[in-house]
């Protein structure tokens, strides 16, 4: 499949979103707002729940389902709120010793005059700062898009896995091509030049796994993926938790220095 | 001093790092040239003793990493370290190996950040200078190394860190290793905190993208130039975006102060006396 089929595919707005994910992985999910300093930044959900029954905090970018749902998640685009409120939540997660699970959909941080105000780029590097060496396990899914910085900022973690339909990027195809082919329109061109699908960073070492998305993707196939995706997430983060926190700690800072 | 003055031009970026802004000073002919904020004819030797800066309205021009270097620490006392680094076109693109040959010849640099210790009046430090000149002091694998190096150093030598930031964000050629540099270079730069130890950023002119968006925004304390752009998203990306214009003065070192995200501005002429204080006050001898 060419890479700009997979863009297309990551950006549907039928694929399922980050609630979907986190209602059926922690069903005993409680939902908690607000950065405690300004907002709450409904593009971002999180909270805690159980996973086969190991207590997490879990956080989502959320796109929203509906047109108007959409408009109030700002379509996952956050604002420095939003990366505080995740912050928050996991700085709490480190307090009570609980794994950490993020979900990544969101074409970027939200380009606005408030957001800049608000230190959109503060916010996003206080995250990349402080989950760097959180103490406890963090595992990130990418399910749709991995819109650069404002991805990023959810997804420095001990494992990133990426649906095999997501991207992953610097900058969109389109921003791509528009400034270095100087034609917008060459972004199919771009997308294949810029290595953004999950076989592709996967290669790259920038993931650690790819979750099929059977049929024609996971708008089609959610209730295949999921049961599968929760025993992986289970294995995985029994694992991590196993594991002497100095080496988690090691082997996540060699994770990004290797780079 | 070797100064190169270029026509300005509008630069056009990503999303991510998106700025357009008038840089140089014009240059007529020969030994005059024109200030593009007041309109003030200066002459060009006057402008180069005056630190690129016009004397008529203070505009900080930008500076190359070596005449930084030779502004804020002492004599002769910078070591230039890691300068070993390849830069490697990791995508293939078409074009950047050349570019980046010709870059290194037109400069002199190795890549877009001069890293090293040095001494300012006397105190050793660690220190990085990012350089516009180098593919818009772009940050791809080589600079995001260089930096975490010298953090790294900095960490283990206990010794104060000072990065002087100039870039328009994340390097595009070189697609997501250019992303993983900022989790890279905070990471680095987490560790160096918890030691304890002291980080200073001086945000110059440009400031932006995923520059901003990493290590540019860690400093425990963090200055700035006066005027300097200092963003996130590019003015154009945002205007796009919210479909109005922008605030008089946004995004310059002013309104950040204003809004609470950097600690002081510091006229370019105070800014090694500023720094000497400030490590004196940490107990830097």
């Amino acid at each position: 499949m060419k890479a700009w089929d997979r863009v297309i595919k990551a950006r549907r707005t039928d694929r399922p979103t980050a609630y979907k994910y986190i209602e059926s992985l922690c069903p005993d999910f409680i939902e908690l707002h607000g950065d405690r300093q300004f907002k709450d930044d409904a593009a971002i959900i999180g909270g805690i729940g159980t996973i086969g029954g190991i207590s997490v905090t879990i956080i989502g970018q959320e796109k929203g389902s509906k047109t108007k749902e959409k408009v109030k998640r700002n379509f996952g685009m956050s604002n420095p709120e939003g990366y505080r409120k995740s912050l928050r939540l996991m700085k709490q997660a480190e307090k009570f010793n609980r794994p950490i699970i993020t979900i990544v959909d969101t074409t970027g941080a939200f380009c606005g005059i408030e957001a800049e105000e608000r230190g959109q780029g503060e916010a996003i590097a206080r995250n990349l700062f402080e989950m760097s060496n959180l103490k406890v396990p963090i595992i990130s899914l990418i399910i749709g898009e991995g819109g650069s910085g404002g991805a990023l900022a959810l997804a420095v973690s001990d494992e990133v896995w990426m649906f095999e339909n997501a991207i992953y990027s610097i900058l969109s195809p389109e921003g791509f091509a528009s400034i270095l082919y100087k034609d917008g329109s060459l972004a199919p061109q771009a997308a294949e030049e810029m290595k953004i699908t999950a076989h592709e960073l996967k290669n790259l070492q920038i993931i650690e796994s790819i979750i099929e998305e059977p049929f024609d993707g996971a708008h089609d196939s959610f209730d295949i993926i999921i049961g599968p995706l929760k025993y992986q997430l289970i294995d995985k983060l029994t694992e991590l938790s196993n594991m002497d926190t100095s080496e988690l700690l090691e082997n996540r800072y060699n994770r990004y220095r290797k780079f | 001093m070797k100064i190169s003055f270029k026509k300005p031009k509008y630069i056009q970026m990503s999303s991510a790092a998106k700025i357009i802004n008038k840089t140089e000073p014009n240059v007529p002919t020969g030994s005059w040239i024109k200030c593009t904020y007041c309109g003030q004819v200066i002459y060009k030797e006057d402008f180069n003793n005056n630190l690129f800066i016009c004397h008529n309205c203070e505009k900080h021009y930008r500076m190359s990493a070596p005449d930084r270097l030779k502004l804020v620490v002492d004599k002769d006392s910078f070591d230039n370290m890691f300068t070993n680094l390849k830069t490697v076109n990791i995508l293939d693109f078409k074009g950047y190996d050349a570019k980046i040959k010709g870059l290194q010849e037109k400069t002199a640099l190795d890549e877009g950040v001069l890293t090293g210790t040095a001494t300012i009046n006397g105190i050793k430090v660690a220190i990085a200078v990012m350089d516009s000149r180098f593919l818009m002091g772009s940050m791809g694998h080589v600079v995001g190394e260089k930096i975490t190096l010298i953090t790294e150093l900095a960490t283990d030598e206990s010794l104060p860190l000072v990065i002087f930031t100039a870039s328009g964000g994340a390097r595009m050629q070189e697609g997501i290793i250019s992303l993983m540099q900022m989790a890279k270079t905070s990471a680095a730069l987490k560790r160096h905190h918890d030691a304890g130890g002291l980080y200073v950023t001086v945000l110059t002119d440009p400031t932006s993208g995923g520059v901003t968006a990493s290590f540019a925004m860690l400093g425990d304390i963090i200055l700035s130039e006066p005027g300097a752009f200092i963003g996130f998203a590019g003015p154009r990306v945002i205007r796009d975006t919210i479909k109005q214009e922008l605030p008089e003065g946004f995004q310059k070192a002013e309104f950040l102060l204003e809004h609470g995200f950097i600690d002081s501005i510091v006229p370019r002429v105070e800014m090694k006396h500023t720094l000497h204080k400030i490590f004196g006050l940490h107990h830097f001898i």
